[in-house]
């Protein structure tokens, strides 16, 4: 029984029912994207039905706009864009076969990912703290738009909690890739997890850009 | 397996003009613009996005399948935005009235 | 070593079902097939369950009164069946056992391309069910499949969150297999397995993996936000703090609409094998057929508003909509006509796989084309509700995607087993089936022109006849269901035992063993043949190993 499978040289990474590294590489590549398509979607949702609100009830709008603080959300908003960057020179530096380098960039991400959690926090607390979390402790001080500020103060919850969430989910992953970067399991051969889990965490950014303007900044000014 | 290695400069200098447009949006944002605000600040955040694609995320250098699939998934998005505006933004058209004025 | 010719002692050396023995080798399996099969089993589980309720159903509305159960109990029975039937039977139905199992087979790769997400989507699956199956031994739900809200928000008493937490989860499972598909059919093709010389059935399921990975997702954060509501109160939903309940209904359509294309191209795909095999002729417009699955997918998502014509929409969009759901129709009709080319001059015989193939071009067009009648919007306003709707549903689902089902687990049977089933009892089933189908459902066409409201377990006198003959029918149905089960079974022991290619049909798939080794191929094949290449007396033999 004569086998002619053309034998490359690949190490212990190449599933067996993957003809070539690249195969498998591309595989992932393509599913990670097909993954965040549904995520896109996901968000899509939810981004959906708080334009919609926010169209239709302008005043409510503007009203609770004035409890985002800009500033915080800013400083958060650079400090995820600046995460995104150690994770990009991350990938770099696996695609270079750089360990050291691989994993400082990794935990850098990390610790910038908890900074924005941490700022989050805070920012839920003092919400917390001015009676504006529907469904707890909700009390909005201007009585004829307490209902639909509920509504709009309810999704900005669903969506920065959703988003907090992925990004608690990527810090998990991210643990996992500084754990096998320091076993010495990424070569420049094969570094396909670190590859995909920087396009999960760029996604989550990108949700943040949209997140940010939406939620803190055009409810600044009363529409026309 | 061949991948193209950008420079460091490359990644620094996307980076840059993320936290530069973040900043022009936050400053644009304090301006009452009207209507503007609202198509300055989604344009701001498209174009960061199109960087962070482009060039974070590698879609610059990947295949047309990728390329396919990435605006393809955004194209979705827009599909379920735009029809259901379509009702929201014809309720008005007919006699059927606003429902959000109604209380 | 060519295995065209294959002796049956040969076929029960190394095969994939006894490759490996033991429960941990079955629940830990990354072998595309037996997740199929696990899958198989599984579905039919909640099959069962689906239909216990309908039984139900048809035996209330056997009298005018609503006298053996209940109105809040009648609820839950149509609730139930429809989570049943469509989120842990229909949507997983073909993808997660003939897809699973077929896929790779037919274009010449080892297994899908992420198995062990396979392997996870299954236990996905099993936990959503689970979840759903919670709800019911707790009580039921009696929202109604589509969770309306502000019923399933603020009203409902039932155990609303168990049921949509069991939806929601189980539609990762839906997500991860379309993700699967997607990348396997990119990226796992032979060599010379070009996208035009791909069966149609793997064409039908990448068109219907699309739908599941880009529709699944806003089902998902629909039911987040019924949860959240439902728990924190707040009235996303609920009109009388400025909540539009409409915003839901856009929500849940936008998915729920694309879903019943999931529901019915795998059966179109399954039709598009068996079709050209039983007319010994290839496919007529194999293109026209295989672009019009994804012009299906895409039009697909064009239209979900077409379910919201009476319920609110401002009257602008629901124009729109109903042109755009006029094209969709259109799509669909190419594959028929297609199909119906082929078998033109063909050499056509009935063996069971084909005669759910006839029943399932007829009554298929019968239900498109009663969508369209709804797809009106003047006349939609009258039989919106009505049994119209059910049956027109019931014609698309059942009479076409269960037929293709039934129709394709004969045909691979034998591949899938190693065993034939036995042809005399099948045909009789299948005409059992045909004759029940019709009998239960063609009625609540006429009941629904007449105005009999779905979703009512008493209903006005005038209506009983159809009813009776829609129960009887259902008991007819029921019967031509639970044969193929006791027979399938039977054959696993008795039946006789198959060769490669018992119905000298063309593709990857029936040139390897019947059952196939584990890893499908021991040298990947290279692909130099046309699909569907029935022209050809002599099949090309084709090293591909054992």
């Amino acid at each position: 029984m004569a086998t002619e499978t053309h034998v490359i040289a690949h190490g212990p990474e190449l599933r067996h029912h993957f003809e070539q590294p690249e195969q498998q590489y591309e595989s992932a590549t393509l599913g990670m994207w097909v993954f965040l398509a549904t995520e896109i979607m996901f968000f899509g949702g939810l981004f959906a039905a708080y334009t919609i609100y926010r169209t239709a009830y302008p005043d409510a709008f503007a009203s609770s706009s004035q409890y985002m603080d800009v500033i915080i959300g800013g400083f958060n908003t650079a400090v995820l864009i600046c995460s995104s960057l150690t994770m990009a020179l991350g990938v770099r530096s696996a695609q270079l076969g750089q360990r050291k380098p691989l994993i400082l960039f990794l935990i850098a991400t990390m610790l910038l990912g908890c900074v924005f959690l941490g700022i989050k926090g805070y920012e839920y607390h003092h919400k917390w703290v001015e009676h504006l979390v529907p469904g707890f402790n909700w009390n909005y001080p201007i009585p004829q738009y307490s209902h639909h500020a509920q509504i709009l103060f309810f999704l900005y919850f669903v969506m920065t909690g959703m988003h907090a969430v992925h990004m608690i989910i990527g810090e998990g992953i991210l643990l996992t890739l500084v754990v096998m970067a320091y076993r010495g399991r990424f070569t420049e051969r094969y570094f396909t997890p670190v590859e995909i889990t920087g396009l999960y965490w760029h996604f989550v950014d990108i949700v943040w850009i949209f997140l940010f303007p939406m939620l803190y900044l055009i409810g600044k000014h009363k529409l026309l | 397996m061949t991948h193209h290695v950008h420079p460091v400069k490359m990644y620094v200098s996307v980076f840059l003009a993320l936290i530069a447009m973040t900043a022009t949006t936050v400053i644009v944002a304090e301006i009452d613009l009207g209507a503007l605000n609202v198509v300055m600040a989604l344009s701001i955040a498209i174009v960061k996005a199109l960087l962070v694609v482009l060039f974070f995320m590698h879609v610059k250098d990947s295949s047309r399948l990728i390329q396919l699939f990435v605006v393809a998934g955004f194209f979705w998005m827009a599909i379920m935005f735009g029809l259901t505006f379509n009702d929201y933004l014809t309720r008005s058209w007919t006699m059927l009235g606003h429902w959000w004025t109604s209380n | 070593m060519s295995t065209l010719v294959q002796s049956p002692q040969t076929q029960q050396s190394k095969n994939y079902l006894n490759a490996d023995h033991g429960w941990k080798s079955w629940l830990f399996t990354t072998d595309h097939k037996r997740i199929a099969l696990l899958y198989l089993i599984s579905i039919t589980f909640f099959f069962f369950i689906g239909g216990f309720f309908a039984v139900m159903m048809r035996l209330e509305l056997l009298t005018p009164r609503g006298d053996l159960v209940q109105a809040d109990t009648y609820n839950k029975f149509f609730t139930m069946h429809g989570i049943m039937m469509i989120f842990f039977f229909l949507i997983p139905s073909i993808p997660a056992t003939l897809g699973n199992f077929l896929i790779p087979i037919m274009i010449g790769a080892r297994d899908l391309a992420f198995p062990k997400i396979n392997l996870l989507s299954w236990y996905i699956y099993i936990v959503g069910g689970l979840f759903a199956l919670g709800a019911l031994l707790a009580g039921g739900v009696d929202t109604g499949w589509t969770f309306y809200t502000p019923f399933s928000t603020l009203y409902s008493n039932s155990y609303v969150m168990a049921a949509a937490l069991g939806v929601f989860i189980s539609g990762f499972s839906s997500i991860l297999t379309g993700l699967n598909f997607v990348v396997t059919i990119h990226k796992m093709r032979a060599p010379g397995m070009t996208w035009g010389r791909m069966p149609l059935f793997v064409w039908s399921h990448y068109a219907t993996a699309i739908i599941q990975i880009l529709g699944t997702p806003v089902i998902a954060i629909t039911i987040l936000l019924v949860a959240a509501e439902r728990v924190f109160h707040i009235g996303v939903f609920d009109p009388n703090v400025g909540g539009d309940p409409i915003l839901f209904q856009h929500l849940f359509w936008f998915y729920s609409h694309p879903a019943v294309y999931i529901m019915i191209l795998p059966g179109m795909g399954v039709i598009s094998e068996v079709i050209p095999c039983f007319s010994r002729k290839g496919i007529f417009g194999y293109w026209a057929i295989a672009l019009s699955s994804i012009g299906i997918a895409v039009l697909g998502f064009l239209v979900w508003g077409h379910h919201l014509f009476t319920t609110g929409q401002s009257m602008y969009a629901g124009f729109v909509f109903s042109a755009l759901s006029f094209l969709v129709a259109v799509p669909s009709a190419i594959k028929v006509f297609n199909w119906i080319a082929t078998m033109y001059k063909g050499s056509v015989s009935f063996e069971t796989p084909m005669l759910y193939a006839f029943g399932f071009i007829g009554l298929f067009t019968i239900g498109g084309l009663t969508g369209l009648i709804l797809a009106t919007t003047a006349a939609d306003i009258h039989v919106q509700d009505t049994y119209f709707v059910v049956a027109h549903f019931h014609y698309v689902m059942v009479g076409g995607m269960v037929m293709a089902y039934m129709g394709g687990l004969h045909f691979w049977w034998p591949k899938m087993t190693g065993r034939m089933y036995p042809e005399g009892w099948a045909k009789i089933s299948a005409l059992i089936v045909f004759v029940g189908f019709n009998l239960t459902f063609f009625p609540q066409f006429i009941l629904g022109y007449l105005g009999m409201p779905r979703r009512y377990h008493a209903y006005a006198e005038e209506f009983q006849v159809y009813n009776v003959m829609s129960s009887a029918g259902a008991s007819v149905l029921a019967v031509g269901y639970l044969l193929p089960m006791i027979y399938f079974i039977w054959s696993l022991k008795y039946g006789e035992r198959a060769p490669a290619n018992p119905w000298n049909a063309a593709g990857l798939e029936w040139m390897i063993p019947s059952p196939p080794p584990t890893f499908n191929f021991d040298t990947i094949p290279v692909v130099t043949w046309e699909a569907y290449n029935y022209h050809e007396p002599d099949a090309p033999e084709v090293e591909v190993g054992h």
